[in-house]
């Protein structure tokens, strides 16, 4: 497999070296964006264009969400390639029996793939070295009922993730547990945090030496923000940070070196709202954290802040939307951003950082690529914060760009919302210009793919109270679709020439996550329920299977016991955009799930519920 | 008048907000001679505190009453939930299904005990008038009141057809969705209110 990459590799080098004379066996993306800083690097010392800090999977196995620590969700498996994967059949199926929003990639360790479901959060253990791949068995956690009625957007589950003979996990009521992965026993449970407040995890932790690191969720609820480090053999808590408070709470301490000058000062988390709004400001890391083992350092988002109203919170409501550097033995604040300060729109800045040395005005820089929810997909210097660049992706009138030098998102005044007022034509809308739905980055082809949606929203902001346990959000929202009348794309992004490379229409918002392989395949699934192969460098579709629900999970790839890649996904519709299907809702009030159901009164006509993982091979 | 209650309205229409018997409420009015005293007809019932028989609601024919409620769902959050009736992470209520019942009564205990699959208790946060107003408004969404007692445009944004405009649906009680095999099914209840 590393010689098939390495192939590819040389391959893209070379036609970057023929200064842009178009191949003919290649597609004419490859020879007309290579960007002049490749054709240096073919020279002399002839660097990797593109380096992924810790390396991407290569084991053929699949231990976390993303694949790797740097959250690349690329795979070295090259089995199936662009030229062969027309041939991909359906080789195996497994139901869950859950109606809810299946948004979790399995994992596979060993000869064993490990399924978690959304509440009640079910693990089950399947047999892959037997034809009909018998359930080994099945953990319950048996998180509390009452949990299903304070989390904001279905009752999904992000994933688990394996280490040390562990699987470890969040359960929506606020526990995380670990599990002996050949027995199903559980080994522990630790009590995170108060579902009675609003608070449920839904994300999928990541294990950094020797601490599994997990964040909560509820910041439509009020909910403070936190992550926290836990020690994998015993469970106890390590560390917590919060994201609002002073500096003591958020571990902002003597080595914070921020970029930007707003983000420098004593206790902002405190003095960028007004008295004690910051206890139910939310900040929540309810998305992805990737970690980088040469800088030691890990990397997670922060998500919107409480209450929607902004008018009931003057200031930058610091830490909320925005991005921490932490060291993951202390859990300190190394630097942070905002991507969105005072966010008036619900834009989390949650989404994933994926993490890549990448050829920059002539030198590499080590980076992050971050394609947030405010339209803008950032290259930030991951060592020091400081914006590299931050391009639209995504229609947007609600804000002009970023100053590079103060690093600040311009906001378009009149789209500000405002008190009993309708503002219109807010692009893009809550659920942002992407959510959580995870790209994915290929160090062959350069590019990043990302799974998104196209759309705007009319909000009215009202007077909200804080009542503990309850929706704190203070706005009226309606989503609709954006220009061009189709509600999602999926696009492949250069992000050293800074530019859409290609990118495919959607019916509806692409809410499932996205996988890249060696073989030059990108899979992704819609919410009709179709499950796609299309060409890393063109777009092309090469490939698609028709499943029997919407697809809002994340696609991955392992080798099996029989020494065959099989590309798996779970089917499900559900979470935010899919809730009107997953929970029943009624059409006939478009402000229904915070105003998603106005964009998708349609979906029950394409699809039905029920959890279903396919596991396809050549 | 051992007929009355003590708010001057006859008992029966106190406890029937089932429509049927209105001619007989009706008759009994004018026997009583109210007809004479428009003057001091009471548009707002006032807040139920009757020992002897349990407390169901009048506010079904009281459009200011139910006019309040739906200010009162806004204000104490349930609108978060339930949205204006579509649902979200709650289910929701403008359609026919009823996890819990459609009555007075079992909207009352729905809203004050709370439920064990999320909706919370709102006993120590919400006045027990203010909740029968609630029941009252959370009725009149798929048109169990009375079409003259419904509110009409909201001064909001433009989410749905005013409550006034919608055809009543028969309710159904489905009851809550089944416990799933393996999932927790004895919880205690969330209690709504207190501090961060």
């Amino acid at each position: 497999m590393r010689h098939a990459c390495l192939a590819l590799l040389c391959a893209a080098a070379a036609a970057a070296s023929c200064g842009g004379e178009p191949q003919p066996e290649r597609s004419p993306h490859t020879a007309s964006s290579s960007p002049p800083q490749a054709a240096a690097a073919s020279s002399a010392d002839t660097p990797r264009p593109f380096r992924i800090p810790g390396g991407t999977s290569t084991s053929g196995e699949w231990h976390q969400q993303a694949g790797d620590h740097a959250n690349t969700r690329y795979s070295e498996l090259a089995q199936i390639t662009a030229d062969n994967v027309a041939g991909l059949q359906l080789a195996w199926s497994f139901p869950t029996g859950l109606d809810n929003g299946h948004e979790a990639a399995p994992l596979v360790v060993g000869s064993t793939m490990y399924v978690v479901t959304p509440y009640p959060n079910f693990l089950y253990a399947l047999d892959l070295t037997r034809s009909d791949r018998p359930l080994k068995w099945r953990y319950a956690p048996r998180p509390v009922s009452v949990a299903q009625g304070v989390a904001c957007c279905d009752v999904v589950n992000r994933g688990a993730v394996y280490a040390d003979g562990r699987i470890f996990y969040n359960t929506l009521d606020a526990h995380t547990v670990a599990v002996d992965a050949a027995t199903g026993r559980e080994v522990w449970r630790t009590k995170m945090g108060e579902v009675a407040r609003g608070e449920t995890m839904t994300m999928a932790p990541i294990v950094v030496k020797g601490r599994v690191i997990v964040g909560n969720s509820g910041g439509e609820l009020g909910v403070r923000g936190w992550i926290a480090a836990l020690d994998a053999a015993s469970g106890s808590e390590v560390w917590r940070a919060y994201n609002t408070g002073p500096d003591s709470d958020v571990l902002i301490g003597d080595r914070f070196r921020p970029f930007y000058e707003a983000d420098r000062g004593r206790d902002l988390g405190v003095k960028s709202w007004p008295p004690d709004a910051w206890r139910t400001g939310g900040g929540n890391v309810w998305g992805w954290i990737s970690y980088d083992p040469e800088l030691d350092l890990i990397y997670h988002g922060t998500g919107n802040p409480g209450p929607w109203n902004s008018e009931m919170r003057p200031g930058d409501n610091k830490w909320t939307a925005g991005i921490f550097a932490r060291d993951p033995d202390d859990g300190a604040a190394v630097w942070a951003y905002q991507w969105s300060p005072h966010d008036h729109f619900d834009h989390d800045g949650v989404n994933e950082n994926i993490l890549v040395d990448l050829p920059w005005r002539g030198g590499t820089r080590r980076v992050l690529l971050h394609a947030d929810r405010n339209g803008y997909i950032y290259v930030l210097d991951r060592e020091t914060g400081e914006v590299l660049s931050a391009d639209p992706f995504a229609h947007i009138t609600a804000s002009r760009g970023v100053d590079l030098q103060t690093g600040r998102l311009e906001l378009v005044q009149e789209k500000v919302p405002r008190l009993q007022t309708v503002i219109r034509d807010i692009c893009p809308a809550a659920s942002g210009a992407k959510d959580w739905q995870p790209s994915a980055f290929s160090p062959v082809t350069g590019l990043l793919y990302v799974p998104h949606n196209n759309l705007c929203m009319d909000l009215e902001a009202v007077e909200v109270s804080y009542i503990a346990g309850t929706p704190y959000l203070g706005a009226n929202a309606k989503m609709y679709a954006g220009p061009g009348g189709h509600r999602g794309e999926f696009t492949a992004w250069d992000p050293v020439a800074r530019r859409k490379v290609w990118s495919l229409r959607e019916n509806f918002p692409v809410w499932s996550g996205a996988l890249v392989t060696a073989g030059d395949v990108v899979f992704y699934g819609t919410m009709e329920g179709v499950f796609k192969a299309v060409h890393a460098r063109t777009g092309e579709l090469l490939w698609q299977h028709e499943t029997s629900s919407g697809i809002i999970g994340q696609p991955m790839t392992y080798t099996g016991p029989d020494g065959r890649q099989y590309v798996a996904i779970l089917a499900g519709v559900g979470g935010w955009a899919g809730s009107i299907v997953s929970l029943g809702l009624d059409p006939a009030d478009s402000s229904a799930s915070l105003g998603f159901v106005n964009a998708m009164k349609d979906l029950p006509a394409y699809t039905d519920r029920g959890g279903m993982l396919y596991v396809f091979a050549l | 008048m051992s007929s009355r209650s003590e708010t001057g309205l006859p008992r029966a229409a106190w406890r029937r907000p089932r429509y049927r018997s209105r001619r007989a409420v009706l008759a009994a009015l004018v026997v009583l001679g109210l007809g004479c005293e428009r003057e001091e007809r009471n548009f707002t019932p006032a807040q139920i505190a009757d020992e002897a028989a349990p407390p169901i609601s009048g506010y079904d024919e009281s459009a200011y009453a139910v006019g309040e409620g739906k200010r009162l769902f806004i204000w104490f959050n349930c609108v978060g939930c339930h949205a204006m009736g579509g649902g979200g992470m709650g289910p929701p209520l403008m359609d026919a299904e009823w996890r819990y019942g459609s009555e007075p009564e079992q909207i009352y205990a729905t809203i004050m005990d709370g439920r064990r699959n999320g909706m919370p208790s709102f006993r120590e946060r919400i006045p027990e008038d203010y909740a029968w107003r609630l029941v009252a408004y959370v009725r009149s969404m798929s048109g169990l009141v009375l079409q003259d007692r419904r509110p009409g445009r909201s001064d909001d944004i433009h989410v749905k057809a005013p409550e006034v405009m919608r055809d009543p649906v028969d309710p159904r009680t489905v009851g809550p969705p089944p416990v799933i095999p393996g999932a927790e099914d004895t919880v205690p209840r969330i209690r709504a209110g207190g501090g961060p």
